[in-house]
């Protein structure tokens, strides 16, 4: 074994697209989430939601239910006793706190929120009984958009409150705007808005709570992406110290954000195991997931942006508002979409002047989480889009406009309108590489061709960034009463030499099992199936914030890499005492420790360890037992960036539109594993589709879900997906450990920009163009006989 | 999404089948396939209090093919009439309308007689069995009676046949060459926004049916006097079907974008009919 040549190999496993140690138990039905998990004498529970969207509750009749064959339990609100309803806060002057009840008591906000529950011994029994309960609603008027919202005399959805606005900031103001605008060559004054989505994980939420030693201590297995928060969260909810408190994340079947917010069915199971001293099981069917489980992306942004001839960009005057439905949801409150909105519009694009309103308004819908992409697909619609609008005024290529307002080379970190530092990405050359790839020339003479004879083609191109990596500095600045941020890794070599590391983060389909190892490995000098990877269960894993906001790989990589640093130290150490050399010169290569330049001279990890653990008389006298390190790591965040580009055919009968090509040029710095990063771009786009063609919660002014079925809420298929080319760049990033930056959601942003920017085009010399997602055949219908019609 | 209860009867003959049903009321159903009817029972808006499942009656599974009629006993799965090889010569329409239902484990499972007692109006079959005037053929306590596919379907999921009786088979009486079959979906495989079933036989009338426009496959009258009168007129039977159907509204569609597809789907499906090859 040759040290010089070890060293010099540097990333041994991290950049290879290591197959994912997950994927065997995933392929071959092995894999265990709450419904697998077999507990001797569990009972089930079922719900009964409101079916109206506003109702006073004037009674409740449960005799029926109780009654029912196999009940054990029926509970209603007045049965919960003196427990709390979650609070979630933002410490800012502009936020208005509600109570999020457990369950509702004197008013339903929106068609799906729970009742009451049943407890029995089967799911069907559960269901039946359900059905026994009779509850009188006496129906109100709903809020069911945010214009009704926002009306004057609009019925309130929290009948206290003065308004239905739960947040309202004057986010950025610049006392020059009125004049630039004014000044400006070109104004560009739109509306742009987005459809409410659901995530639709394949698995939906699910938990398990049994009451152990003689109901002390409880253990939640839970689907959910942050098991320290539910954590702390049911204790505070239930009075209890945290260490009677277990929560379980087992496989998780996707999450996207719908399951990094606390959902009541969490705690209400819990309480429900206790009250019938058995364990309880819920799984959420596919109804209840459309009806109940959180929602998101439901935005309107209200824009004016001022270009000069040239087109650079000058000012932006946006008001944004998002429908966060009827409640704040738990930690985030509803101010994660409109604040994220409001900071990080402008994107990569160096605008000067910048003023901002951004408010969160109630409505009688399912509340929000923050889903995948968080106001960012909405923000990059309306750059994107404004920029197209200019460069179609100005007579300027899709490449020319961007390049004209993009952070250029050598021109990092930004400083942005809104005082964000961008760090540094490729943003000028990822729209080079896109425009060659797509061959713009060629493009246009070819769409020229395809029009005269009666054909629509079209080229979308999204640029943007995508913050990654939020550590506890850029949470704090939201002003979230729970201040998430850092990570923590807990790395522990065991006697034989091999390794578990344990985590704060919680993959929920990511990988991490693979790629947490990559980075211990090629720290410690050993191959990633000697790490076993620990993750989502709090009474083994440090407290940590679990996986959302493409964090993952930036904080937790982060944390493992500076644990596994301060074991190599260690290893390197007790080496260097046994080997009787100095620790600087050891190398850790292939399982062992080996003097640099002294072939021969090693020791292996399990001579180590067995000193460490079994022989510990025989270690240095300041030296304690164990080889067992412990870091934490809090960056400032980490920008990614891509450029999205779309070639796209309109069938001008049916307007169907079809994706003929499909390109993302994507830069997340170092790529621990290749094949997982191009699973995320595949993955996040094929939702940013969706979100720009199919997808959308259709809610009447009732407050009615009128698509609470996957027959006409419109996940596509693999059917509806086009082939999706990815090509990498590589500007490793300054502020988290590996070089990594976070890319879990850069797929969802680009997309609806690339394809509405797309279906523009193809529409452009019609004089229509589409400012609203999902873009419908029925929608681009009616444009164009709107447009005939003019 | 569970089921409310209910007793579940497999039954071996045709005879065991109409027993039961007679003997359980009108309370009960004929399970055949169950792609429409499981789903609708674990969203609790359908309440059977009995199945009678017709699956293992062989009796009602297979195909016939004799000179100019086709015969598709009821329990044959779409996927068995998709690969049948009775098509050849003159039903190759349903090869393709066969393509469109729903997807592979859909089409593995669901039936042929069960899309027809189903009565969605925007099912394929329904669409092509109007077209092509099947007869439906149903067997119940009082013996058997046939029924014009036209006169079969009555509205949204409703039929004429009694709750007692089953269906048998659906009988092609006349081979079409010159048949075909568009529709247009959001996504692969879901029920059609529009669909359309255009036959023109060599010695018979012109049919255009159309579904995903009223509460049943509808015949469009005006288009087909069209056709009879100017049999190359496909634009102006496309424009005339348009014209004449009244569609409703729904979240995906318009009534007038329901018109703009029916004008496109009638107009392309009559090219196809008589395209080269067939």
């Amino acid at each position: 074994m040759d040290a010089e040549a070890a060293a010099a190999l540097g990333g041994r496993w991290v950049g290879r697209p290591v197959a994912r140690v997950e994927d065997r138990r995933h392929l071959t039905g092995d894999a265990t989430f709450v419904d697998d998990i077999r507990t001797a004498g569990v009972l089930h529970v079922a719900f009964s939601r409101s079916p109206h969207g506003a109702a006073r509750i004037e009674g409740i009749d449960t005799a029926d239910a109780e009654q029912a064959p196999g009940v054990h339990a029926v509970l209603t609100a007045a049965d919960l006793g003196d427990l709390e309803p979650l609070v979630p806060r933002l410490n800012r002057p502009e936020f208005v706190a509600v109570e999020f009840p457990m369950l509702a008591a004197e008013r339903v906000r929106h068609a799906g929120e729970p009742v009451a529950l049943v407890v029995a011994d089967s799911p069907h029994a559960a269901e039946d009984a359900v059905e026994l309960i009779v509850v009188d609603y006496e129906a109100d008027e709903a809020v069911g958009s945010i214009e009704a919202a926002v009306e004057h005399d609009a019925p309130r959805v929290h009948e206290q409150l003065e308004s239905n606005v739960l947040l309202d900031v004057p986010f950025a103001d610049d006392p020059e705007m009125d004049d630039v605008l004014a000044a400006a060559e070109l104004v560009v004054d739109a509306e742009f808005s987005s459809g409410r989505l659901t995530a639709v994980p394949l698995e939906g939420r699910a938990c398990l709570a049994e009451w152990e030693r003689g109901g002390q201590r409880v253990v939640l297995h839970t689907s959910t992406q942050i098991p320290h928060l539910v954590r702390t969260t049911v204790a505070g909810v239930l009075g209890l110290d945290e260490h009677r408190v277990r929560v379980v994340a087992p496989d998780v079947g996707g999450g996207f954000g719908q399951k990094c917010v606390v959902a009541r069915e969490e705690v209400l199971v819990c309480v429900a195991a206790r009250v019938v001293g058995a364990p309880v099981k819920w799984v959420e069917d596919r109804v209840e997931s459309l009806l109940a489980g959180f929602q998101g992306h439901e935005q309107r942004f209200d824009v004016r942006a001022g270009f000069d001839a040239d087109g650079t960009m000058l000012a932006v005057d946006a008001d944004i508002v998002a429908d966060v439905g009827a409640y704040s949801t738990h930690p985030f409150t509803c101010g994660v979409e409109p604040l994220m909105a409001a900071t990080e519009m402008l994107g990569p694009y160096r605008v000067k002047h910048y003023r901002c309103r951004t408010r969160a308004v109630a409505t009688n819908k399912a509340p929000m989480a923050p889903y995948r992409g968080v106001a960012r697909p909405q923000m990059v619609l309306a750059m994107e889009r404004l920029l197209q609008k200019a460069a179609i005024a100005l007579d300027l290529e899709v490449d020319e406009i961007r390049l004209r307002n993009l952070i250029p080379p050598g021109a990092f970190p930004h400083i942005s309108a809104t005082g964000l530092s961008i760090d540094e990405g490729s943003y000028h050359e990822s729209v080079e590489l896109c425009a060659s790839t797509l061959d713009l020339p060629a493009f246009r003479e070819r769409q020229r061709a395809a029009r005269e004879e009666g054909r629509l083609l079209g080229i979308g191109v999204s640029v943007f960034a995508e913050r990654t990596g939020y550590g506890t500095e850029a949470f704090a600045q939201r002003k979230m009463a729970i201040t998430p941020g850092y990570d923590t890794a807990l790395v522990r070599m065991d006697p034989s030499g091999s390794v578990l590391l344990s985590v704060g983060t919680s993959g929920h389909g990511q990988g991490h099992q693979t790629t947490l190892a990559q980075v211990a490995a090629d720290r410690l000098g050993l191959t990633p199936d000697r790490v076993e990877v620990r993750q989502g269960d709090t009474d083994a894993t440090p407290y940590g914030w679990g996986t959302f906001a493409s964090r993952s790989m930036v904080v937790g990589g982060g944390a493992t890499r500076r644990a596994s640093d301060l074991l190599a130290d260690r290893l390197k150490t007790l080496a260097a005492h046994m080997l009787e050399a100095d620790p600087e010169d050891l190398e850790l290569y292939d399982g062992e420790a080996v003097v640099r330049g002294a072939p021969g001279k090693s020791v292996a990890f399990e001579q180590i360890a067995r000193l460490a653990y079994l022989e510990t008389h025989r270690l240095p006298e300041d030296v304690e037992p164990g080889l067992e390190c412990t870091a934490s790591f809090d960056p400032p965040g980490t920008f990614s960036n891509a450029c999205h580009g779309a070639i796209v055919e309109l069938d001008p009968e049916t307007m169907d539109v079809h994706i003929e090509r499909y390109l993302v040029v994507e830069d997340c710095g170092v790529m621990v594993n290749p094949a997982i990063v191009e699973g995320q771009v595949r993955g996040g786009v094929a939702q940013g589709i969706a979100a720009a063609l199919y997808e959308e919660l259709a809610y009447g002014e009732d407050g009615q879900l009128q698509n609470a079925s996957l027959m006409d809420y419109l996940v596509p298929t693999a059917w509806e997906i086009p082939p999706i080319e990815i090509l990498h760049l590589e500007t490793p990033s300054e502020f988290s450990e590996t070089g990594a930056k976070g890319m879990g959601e850069g797929g969802t942003m680009g997309a609806p920009a690339c394809i509405a920017t797309a279906v523009s085009d193809a529409l452009a010399h019609l004089g229509a163009e589409v400012d609203r997602i999902p873009i419908t055949p029925d929608r681009l219908h009616e444009a164009l006989r709107e447009r005939e019609q003019a | 999404m569970k089921a409310a209860d209910f007793d579940y009867y497999r039954v071996d003959s045709l005879e065991d089948a109409l027993d039961r049903l007679t003997e359980l009321g009108e309370d009960a159903k004929v399970l055949a396939g169950g792609q429409s009817l499981v789903p609708m029972m674990n969203f609790r808006l359908a309440r059977p209090a009995a199945l009678v499942d017709i699956m293992r009656v062989e009796e009602l599974r297979g195909i016939e093919r004799d000179g100019d009629v086709l015969r598709i006993r009821a329990a044959t799965t779409h996927g068995e009439v998709e690969h049948a090889a009775e098509l050849e010569g003159g039903y190759e329409v349903l090869r393709a309308a066969a393509a469109w239902v729903g997807h592979e484990p859909i089409r593995s499972r669901g039936t042929f007689g069960g899309s027809l007692a189903h009565a969605d109006p925007t099912a394929e079959w329904c669409l092509i069995a109007v077209a092509l005037g099947a007869v439906i053929e149903i067997a119940g306590p009082a013996g058997e009676r046939e029924v014009p596919a036209e006169e079969f379907l009555l509205g949204y999921f409703t039929t004429a046949l009694e709750p007692d009786e089953i269906v048998t088979a659906v009988r092609f009486p006349a081979r079409c060459r010159r048949a075909a079959m568009q529709e247009f979906a959001r996504r692969h495989g879901d029920f059609a926004l529009v669909a359309v079933a255009v036959a023109l036989p060599d010695d018979g009338e012109p049919r255009v049916v159309l579904g995903g426009v009223g509460d049943v496959p509808v015949r469009a009258r005006d288009a087909e006097q069209v056709l009879a009168d100017s049999p190359d007129s496909f634009e102006e039977a496309a424009r005339a079907a348009a014209a004449e159907i009244d569609p409703g509204a729904d979240l995906h569609a318009s009534p007038d974008y329901r018109r703009r597809l029916a004008t496109t789907l009638v107009h392309r499906a009559l090219e196809e009919a008589v395209a080269d090859g067939r």
